[in-house]
């Protein structure tokens, strides 16, 4: 218990991601909630990453943490922007109102 | 040992419990909140396993910046989210059921791994003694020469999703006045000064 490996850092990454989709299933409404969800789930992912680096002493990890959160970086940016435009033209962010291109 | 046992189940505790709230409260401003907390004990966790670079690039990307970002964009829109809060109990019990089973799977697979004893010897980048490099110094040295092609490809994405965001939320009205230059440089007393015969006693 008081020895910290690697499975309780991949639990507490297990947890997070669970939180992570959980809250994107309970929130089905504000697409707020739903981004930071998805940024939830990829720190969870980047957490699991570095406990496998540290574990295997392989550095290779912790820069593929580093690319992801690039990403998640420019995901945050582009979903962001595309929410404010979309405030803009339709004046509701609600995930129900997005059925413009249902066809 | 004790202490680092101690700071882990802190961390792990404030991150789990942080990120319960964010999608839990009523507030999207204390959910952005929130977030920022799990981050933070995130980065604890981080600097726990050794990884002091990403901790701090964790904290001043995501703190300073991504969670910044959520912040302005949930003060800038004028939303009534106690509206978009309703319907939750509806998703609840599908959630919950999606929810615990991929919880108990990644549960499953996180008690059940076993590790090759062969993997210890493939590393790609084994990791240098830490008193004789830093972890800063150490991932430098391995994205500035093996991976410097990731990492142009990575500042790439970052300028395409800057220059995406810009291009996005650009707009130009119409009928906003606007001073230009180059108009009132280029103007002619001919099309500017009008000489108008008045009639005494009469009005224009």
């Amino acid at each position: 218990m008081l020895e910290i490996g690697l499975a309780h850092y991949l639990t507490v990454a297990a947890i997070l991601f669970t939180l992570g989709l959980f809250g994107i299933f309970l929130n089905r409404k504000n697409v707020i909630i739903i981004l930071m969800s998805i940024e939830l789930m990829l720190l969870a992912v980047n957490l699991n990453l570095v406990a496998f680096s540290a574990h295997l002493n392989d550095l290779m990890g912790q820069i593929f943490a580093m690319f992801i959160l690039t990403v998640a970086a420019a995901e945050a940016a582009i979903g962001l922007a595309i929410l404010v435009v979309y405030y803009r033209n339709r004046g509701s962010i609600a995930v129900e109102d997005i059925n413009v291109m249902k066809g | 040992m004790i202490i680092q046992a101690l700071a882990f189940y802190l961390f792990a505790f404030v991150a789990v419990a942080a990120g319960v709230l964010v999608i839990a409260s009523r507030n999207p401003v204390h959910s952005v909140l929130f977030l920022i907390l799990a981050f933070f004990n995130s980065a604890g966790l981080f600097v726990l396993m050794g990884a002091e670079f990403l901790a701090m690039i964790l904290v001043i990307v995501y703190v300073g910046a991504v969670a910044v970002l959520f912040l302005f964009v949930v003060m800038m829109l004028d939303i009534n989210f106690v509206e978009l809060r309703s319907g939750v109990l509806q998703y609840l019990p599908i959630g919950a059921l999606v929810g615990f089973i991929l919880l108990a799977e990644l549960l499953v697979v996180a008690g059940g791994w076993v590790i090759i004893p062969e993997a210890a010897g493939v590393a790609a980048a084994p990791i240098p003694p830490i008193d004789q490099v830093t972890n800063t110094e150490a991932i430098g040295r391995l994205i500035y020469t093996k991976y410097i092609y990731l990492f142009q490809a990575s500042g790439l994405i970052l300028l395409v999703a800057m220059i995406g965001a810009i291009v996005l939320t650009l707009r130009s009205r119409a009928g906003v006045r606007r001073q230009k230059i180059a108009d009132q440089v280029t103007r002619r007393p001919g099309e500017a000064i009008e000489v108008v015969k008045v009639t005494t006693g009469s009005g224009i």
